[in-house]
């Protein structure tokens, strides 16, 4: 019987500032620990910076790349390329499977 | 800037371009204001104004030079920023709503974050670069930046991010001010001044004599001449004003100018003239010798002329003043309505010396006098040292020379003369002792004129009076027995009168005398001239009857018998 948390939808947004090495290999990483914990009920917004500055104002972006989960609640962050498995779910406050 | 920048030219590299702060005093003391297009290093503890130089920086460079601006907050909320700023009265929105100025609130909360991995200040670039180009900002603050170093736990990435990010805002033209909290051993908690080497300014906010002074000074301004010393400023409404005192020099020209001292009898001491205008004059005396109303006429004459002038009282309240000087006829109230007066009370004691000095120059700034009178400058002597005071008053007197506004400094004299043996005087151009001489059991006034330079005065010891009419100038009487004034004088002035009228009368009787000699003489003359024509006349008749009676008997012998024996016979016939 999986718990209420398991089935909550994660709504994932990660600011990065154009193709660089690590924006690419952050975005690698989420996807990689998404498809193995939140398989079925994630989506992950990317949002280039170098394309729409205005937006970082409102998640207050000051180091990229970051992650911030805006559902479920709290809003969560995480900044790096995400390359620590452990702390990424951690910080999403996702229990290892 | 232009016109600065060929004035300063000889100073300056002349590659290096100034962007004026347009803060009160600032620009004076960095010959020109802050390096354009570059950062500066504002450092100081929690509440030496550091937020609000960064603020008036942005605000003067829209309203005064034309040049847009950003804000990037990492402490205060743009709405926080907006009211405390406000009540300096910078009305930050309207900036805004006109699309001259960005208020960005970057905020970092270390706890909600979590690191992983490799990360950049990329995020923080790209909002200061399209906050800059949304409004083509030409200045852009960032307070506090050290923030970030507590905000993120990777020292090293965060220490080539700024680097990074001071090269971007150069290559982006903007002149910077960079706020940073002061360290223990070195300037900046963080040691930002690694980075900016262009300038840096450290604020302080301290506490000597139990009295709080705000003090600004320039650690380092990279290619350009600057003043070394520590400055006092101000936080005011209408926002900070730095005193370049220490930088003023005697570049004041000296006027030729004459302006009364108010009462004719002192003007005529001074060749019928009175003092130079923006020169300096003290007045020294004891207490009760009418150093307040000597300056209280020189007061009602200035605005009486049109002009203005600002007292500052270290004893008395304005009213206190005003109804004391209404006892000898000089009445403040209609100057003071007029706003052409303005009667300003400090307790020495509730500042330092410095925050005193940068109050005068603030005030001065504003109220423009053409006379500013300080009264009395000896109650500074709770404050400071002698020659504490003596540099403060040397350094306002400079400034106001400067602008040309005249002087009047009053000191309460009570044995030894104050700021060590030369005292205060040296810097008086004029120099007024008042004393109080006792005699028949009264008080009176004398006034001398010390020293005037520049002009003819008169060396002459006066009585000064207080009459209901105000002042008025006696030459006391001066003799051998000594000098006599007041109630002395009168009396003296009396009996001279009485001897001159006695002496007057001696001459009318004399003349009278005379005239009644003459008189008297004449009359005995014209006696004696009658009695004489009158025996002259009689013996006229009788040689006539003598000459005839011979004529008779002439021609006979008998007759000449006859005449022999009619001597006898005629003496028979009478």
């Amino acid at each position: 019987m999986p718990s209420k948390e398991d089935r909550e939808v994660y709504h994932l947004r990660l600011y990065v500032a154009g193709q660089t090495p690590k924006s690419l290999s952050a975005f690698g990483n989420l996807k990689k620990i998404c498809e193995e914990q939140l398989k079925g009920r994630y989506n992950i917004e990317i949002i280039d910076l170098t394309k729409n500055p205005r937006l970082a104002k409102g998640d207050q972006i000051v180091a990229v790349p970051t992650l911030v989960r805006k559902l479920p609640p709290p809003i969560k962050k995480i900044i790096g390329d995400l390359s620590n498995r452990e702390r990424v779910l951690v910080g999403l406050d996702i229990k290892s499977l | 800037m232009v016109k600065m920048e060929r004035r300063r030219a000889g100073t300056i590299s002349p590659l290096l371009k100034k962007a004026e702060s347009g803060i009160q005093g600032f620009d004076e003391v960095t010959r020109g204001g802050l390096p354009k297009g570059r950062p500066t290093l504002v450092v100081g503890g929690p509440g030496s104004g550091k937020t609000l130089f960064a603020v008036e920086f942005i605000v003067n460079g829209i309203r005064k030079f034309g040049e847009p601006g950003v804000f990037v907050s990492f402490e205060e909320s743009e709405k926080e920023l907006i009211e405390n700023s406000s009540s300096l009265g910078f009305d930050l929105q309207d900036l805004i709503d006109r699309k001259k100025l960005v208020l960005d609130h970057v905020l970092i909360e270390p706890d909600k974050i979590v690191e992983t991995g490799e990360y950049d200040l990329e995020g923080l670039f790209i909002r200061i670069n399209h906050a800059i180009d949304s409004v083509k900002a030409k200045r852009i603050a960032l307070d506090t930046l050290e923030t970030i170093f507590s905000s993120f736990g990777h020292v090293g990435v965060i220490r080539s991010e700024m680097a990074r990010l001071f090269r971007f805002l150069k290559d982006k033209g903007v002149t910077a001010v960079v706020t940073a909290e002061a360290g223990e051993r070195t300037l900046s908690r963080h040691g930002l001044e690694e980075y900016i080497s262009d300038m840096v300014i450290s604020l302080d906010h301290r506490i000597t004599n139990e009295t709080a002074t705000r003090r600004m000074r320039v650690v380092k301004y990279r290619g350009s001449s600057h003043g070394t010393n520590e400055y006092p400023f101000l936080i005011e409404h209408g926002g900070l004003s730095v005193l370049p005192i220490t930088s003023v020099g005697l570049m004041g020209k000296a006027s030729n100018k004459r302006i009364s001292t108010g009462i004719p009898g002192l003007d005529a001491m001074m060749g019928g003239k009175g003092y130079f205008m923006g020169s300096t004059v003290l007045v020294s005396g004891e207490a009760g010798t009418g150093k307040t109303s000597l300056t209280a006429e020189f007061a009602r004459r200035c605005c009486l002329d049109g002009k203005r002038v600002l007292y500052f009282l270290f004893e008395e309240s304005g009213t206190q003043v005003v109804r004391n000087m209404r006892s000898i006829g000089i009445d403040f109230e209609p100057f003071i309505q007029k706003g052409q007066l303005l009667l300003q009370a400090e307790r020495p004691s509730s500042f330092g010396l410095e925050m005193h000095l940068a109050r005068f120059h603030s005030m001065v700034v504003k109220f423009k006098p053409d006379a500013v009178v300080f009264d009395p400058v000896s109650s500074l002597n709770i404050i400071g040292s002698g020659l504490d005071i003596k540099s403060t008053l040397l350094r306002t007197s400079d400034f106001l020379k400067m602008r040309g506004i005249t002087v009047m400094l009053t000191e309460l004299r009570e044995g030894e003369p104050m700021g060590g043996g030369q005292g205060v005087s040296s810097l008086a151009d004029t120099w007024i002792v008042l004393e109080g001489v006792e005699s028949s059991g009264e008080k009176n006034r004398l006034l001398r004129i010390v020293k005037s330079r520049g002009m003819a005065h008169s060396n002459q010891l006066r009585e000064m009076v207080l009459t209901d009419d105000g002042i008025k100038i006696a030459s006391p009487h001066i003799s051998p027995d000594g000098v006599f004034t007041g109630t002395a004088r009168y009396v003296q002035e009396r009996k001279e009168e009485e001897e001159a009228f006695a002496r007057a009368g001696e001459v009318e009787r004399l003349k009278k005398e005379l005239k009644l000699l003459r008189h008297k003489t004449r009359m005995q003359m014209e006696a004696t001239e009658m009695e004489m024509a009158e025996r002259e006349s009689a013996l006229r008749v009788k040689l006539a009857d003598e000459e005839k009676r011979i004529s008779n008997g002439a021609g006979t012998h008998k007759g000449i018998s006859s005449r022999r024996a009619g001597m006898g016979g005629s003496r028979s016939a009478k």
